[in-house]
């Protein structure tokens, strides 16, 4: 794989070469500010920063810091309703913003390239593979079309796909989110650009595929001695593979310099704060032992029906085979794993929204099956709360109302309690008066999963399951919303189980850690023993997919990365 | 940090949208709207003429003084015709309208919401049903219950049914896909009550646009009816058979066609304004956005 890769390096190092000697930077952006409308709001603000050959530059901060824009005008992709209002952007010398149409669709693609945060959307779906690796090819490149095949299937070997061949003549929706972004990474990277943008490259991927992605990114850039330019909202991840970091809050670059440095004498009081809200272990809590664990799954077994058509039927898909799982009153268990691991389905089938082909689940020692006894109590008992709060709040209800709604099945709670309990549940998440009102659409991100852990403990369940409650998330109000989470787990002393790919959050809040793969659990225990000696592979391979933390003085923190025992290549 | 920013902007938002004026498409459409039916509650008691009276000494005379909008081929005064005409017209389309959209928004939700094979034979039936062109069905089953206003209403909104039943069984099918409905499923609502609590009102953005256009298919479909001699029989005045008789004059009285026509079209416009308005409404994003 290396070898037949190696022609190509020969002239992507030249050119490094070439580069290297000069000192001048590859991209120059000198107070830079655009605003949304000629006397609008401003977005970006007076911001400078350089990038120079064959390095990587990382630009941090939270959604609506500016981080995305300021990029995207390095291409000259500004959305019409943003003014540019001061500053120069120089590529190699150029200034970028007196180009002509020409010039800069000749640079976009060959001497910039781009990749996006969502796999699923930034390949055309309907086109073949191969005819979308090519395109770029065919025009900012002079060779004939066997030459461009070869180029392309060399590439595609080089960024893992075991099936080159195969794969120019298939479409995207054949293909994982970690294997489409290999391809967009391959398209980009074929045209061997001087400077990569990659915006959010991994944010929609889970850890151990994001951490694939980025080495595969590190190692084909340096290859080809292409710099580039990561904008992330994740610190750590930045950390890791960048020189040098750039961070920026509210459209101002707050501070910047080498990434060490930043890590462990962060001079700004939001680079201090971004570093706190990453997720950091607390002291373990000693449990009361209790007789009877809150809920008990027995060797269940789901099957997801295969696609039905009206003359034939696929075979069934098996997405849990034979759990066990035991989750004792006030507990938090965490069940991690990788996306398809089937941490998504447990938590679903516990919460009655998959049915199970075999075994059982006990709740309070009692079946939870519809009719039994049991059922009722376990209905009002056990709340779940969801990834996306965008999709999880009824667009059409008021907060009010879509807290108080859990409630209407409360039997015998008076209509003035259900008001005063409503109230004390907003104001315990934080949400004040004014908000019972507001429809969801007028709330942030944050402030709807405030909502929906609102909704979800309105009735002073028992037992709450939380689907990756904060993963669509900025960092800090992440951090805000899992201390609220455990918060209000110590007050009302609920049990939990905690589904998330995140090991960094697991680790703050987990009581016990359930580590799965494909369907089975590989690996259970304490979380201290989980993260500080990992027994199986998988665990291992995760855990090595995120930094640990260390914190120094002077409110830094210094990063340390586990590494697996027989860590497998990078291309898996 | 962004909580405050949002968190200042609440009460005194509320109050600000209560002062402020509906936006113009809900006044425009709105005061289309209210003419057309006012005219159609009224106009048959205070039209210039007794609109079936004939007068040959006065046929196809020219919008003037006596007569604002002309006369026809039987010397009936036009503007007569169409006040009369209005209270017809607006009935079958409203009523037709109607039942479309209740029949159609029954039949996609059990069909959207149970899946399966319910949702499978249903859907084989109205795709059955939506592959003959509405006008086409409607014929048919006119000549089953018969040429007369409630035949018409009835044959016109259960041809139109289909595609209603299809926009909503799609809407339904993404919605249940959406987090809130299993949020609803695990605080142990009933599936009935989630239907109506959740699914129904989200359908009604979609509904309200295709209700819209739906009025003006069916004020159209009337007029084509009246055209094939299936309508409203003449001479009771309907915009339809008015425009459909205009056609053999077209050359020497204009005004026979441009007046019923100008009057579907204004109606289609305020419809279309209403409706946008009312989407805008109904929708809790919308609101205050303008």
């Amino acid at each position: 794989m290396i070898q037949a890769f190696s022609s190509e390096v020969g002239t992507g190092s030249r050119e490094e070469n070439a580069s290297s000697k000069n000192p001048q930077p590859l991209l120059d952006v000198a107070g830079l500010t655009l605003r949304i409308g000629e006397a609008g709001r401003t977005v970006v603000d007076d911001v400078d920063f350089q990038v120079f050959p064959g390095e990587i530059v990382g630009i941090v901060g939270e959604s609506g810091s500016g981080k995305t824009l300021a990029a995207r005008a390095v291409m000259g992709f500004i959305p019409p309703a943003v003014r540019l209002v001061g500053g120069t952007i120089r590529f190699d010398g150029q200034d970028v913003m007196a180009m002509s149409g020409k010039d800069l669709r000749a640079m976009r693609g060959s001497k910039v390239g781009m990749v996006f945060q969502e796999p699923m959307t930034s390949l055309n779906p309907s086109m073949l593979i191969g005819r979308q690796l090519d395109e770029g090819l065919a025009l900012h490149r002079k060779l004939d079309a066997a030459a461009r095949r070869a180029l392309i299937l060399d590439m595609l070997r080089r960024v893992g796909l075991k099936d080159p061949e195969g794969a120019l003549e298939s479409y995207p929706h054949q293909f994982s989110g970690g294997m489409r972004q290999r391809i967009m990474l391959a398209s980009v990277m074929l045209l061997r650009p001087a400077l990569l943008l990659a915006d959010e490259p991994t944010t929609a991927l889970d850890a151990v595929v994001q951490r694939d992605v980025m080495e595969l990114m590190v190692g084909l850039t340096q290859e080809n001695g292409t710099a580039v330019l990561l904008i992330s909202h994740d610190l750590g991840m930045v950390a890791r593979y960048c020189s040098r970091i750039v961070v920026m809050c509210q459209g101002e670059v707050v501070e910047q310099g080498k990434s060490e440095d930043i890590l462990a004498r962060p001079q700004h009081a939001y680079t201090r704060k971004l570093l706190s809200a990453m997720p950091h272990r607390l002291p373990a809590r000693e449990l009361p032992q209790a007789k009877t664990p809150i809920v008990s799954v027995r060797d269940l077994v789901v099957d997801y029906p295969g696609r039905q058509g009206f003359f034939r039927k696929s075979t069934p898909k098996r997405a849990l085979h034979g759990i066990s799982l035991d989750v004792q009153p006030g507990e938090v268990v965490a069940v991690v794993g990788g996306s398809g691991s089937g941490k998504t389905t447990l938590g679903q089938s516990i919460a009655g929204l998959v049915k199970s082909s075999s075994g059982a689940i006990l709740f309070d020692g009692k079946p939870i099956t519809k009719g039994e006894a049991g059922y009722w109590d376990y209905r009002l008992n056990c709340q779940m709360v969801f990834q996306d709060p965008y999709s999880s709040l009824d667009p059409r209800m008021t907060i009010g109302e879509l807290v108080a709604e859990p409630l209407r099945l409360v039997p015998g709670m008076e209509s003035a309690a259900k008001a005063a309990r409503v109230a004390e549940v907003l104001s315990e998440v934080g949400l004040g008066d004014g908000f019972a009102g507001r429809f969801p659409h007028e709330l942030s991100g944050g402030q709807r999963q405030r909502v929906a852990i609102a909704r979800a403990v309105v009735r002073r369940p028992s037992f709450v399951i939380a689907d990756e409650p904060v993963s669509a998330l900025d960092v800090t109000v992440r951090a805000q919303v899992l201390e609220l989470f455990d918060e209000l787990q110590k007050k009302h002393g609920f049990s939990c189980l905690f589904i998330s790919h995140d090991l960094g959050v697991v680790e703050q809040v987990a009581d016990r850690v359930v580590v799965m793969q494909d369907g089975r659990i590989v690996e259970e225990g304490p979380r201290d023993a989980i993260f500080d000696a990992p027994q199986h592979a998988y665990t291992q391979k995760l855990l090595s997919a995120v930094p640990g933390l260390e914190s120094t003085g002077e409110g830094g923190v210094r990063l340390f990365w586990r590494r697996a025992e027989n860590d497998a290549s990078i291309v898996s | 940090m962004s909580s405050d920013s949002t968190m200042s902007t609440g009460g005194s938002g509320k109050k600000a949208r209560r002062l402020k004026l509906p936006a113009p498409n809900a006044i425009i459409g709105g005061g289309l709207i209210g003419t057309l039916l006012a005219v159609a509650a009224t106009g048959a008691l205070w039209t210039p003429y007794e609109p079936l009276k004939l007068s040959f000494r006065e046929k196809l005379v020219a919008p003037n003084a006596a007569h604002w909008l002309g006369t026809d081929e039987f010397g009936r005064d036009v503007l007569s015709r169409l006040m009369a005409g209005a209270a017809t017209s607006v009935w079958i389309s409203l009523l037709t309208v109607t039942l479309a959209v209740l029949l159609g928004t029954l039949i996609g939700l059990i069909s959207g919401y149970t899946r399966g094979w319910t949702d499978r034979i249903i859907m084989a039936f109205n795709d059955a049903l939506l592959a003959f062109p509405g006008i086409l069905l409607a014929l048919g089953l006119l000549a089953v219950v018969g040429a007369n206003k409630y035949g018409i209403i009835l044959a016109l909104g259960i041809a139109y049914t289909p595609s209603v039943a299809r926009v909503v069984r799609g809407t339904v099918l993404s919605l249940r896909e959406r987090e809130f409905i299993a949020a609803s499923r695990v605080m142990g609502n009933s599936e009935a009550f989630t239907m109506a609590r959740h699914v129904l009102p989200n359908c009604i953005a979609p509904l309200t646009v295709l209700a819209t256009s739906m009025f003006g298919y069916v004020l159209l479909a009337e007029s084509a009816l009246s055209f094939l001699g299936l309508g409203v029989p003449p001479p009771a005045p309907t915009w339809g058979n008015m425009l459909a008789g205009s056609r053999p004059y077209i050359g020497q009285a204009v005004w026979l066609g441009i007046f019923p026509g100008l009057c579907i079209s204004l109606t289609l416009l305020g419809i279309n304004l209403l409706g946008d308005a009312l989407r805008d409404k109904l929708d809790p994003r919308m609101r205050g956005a303008r």
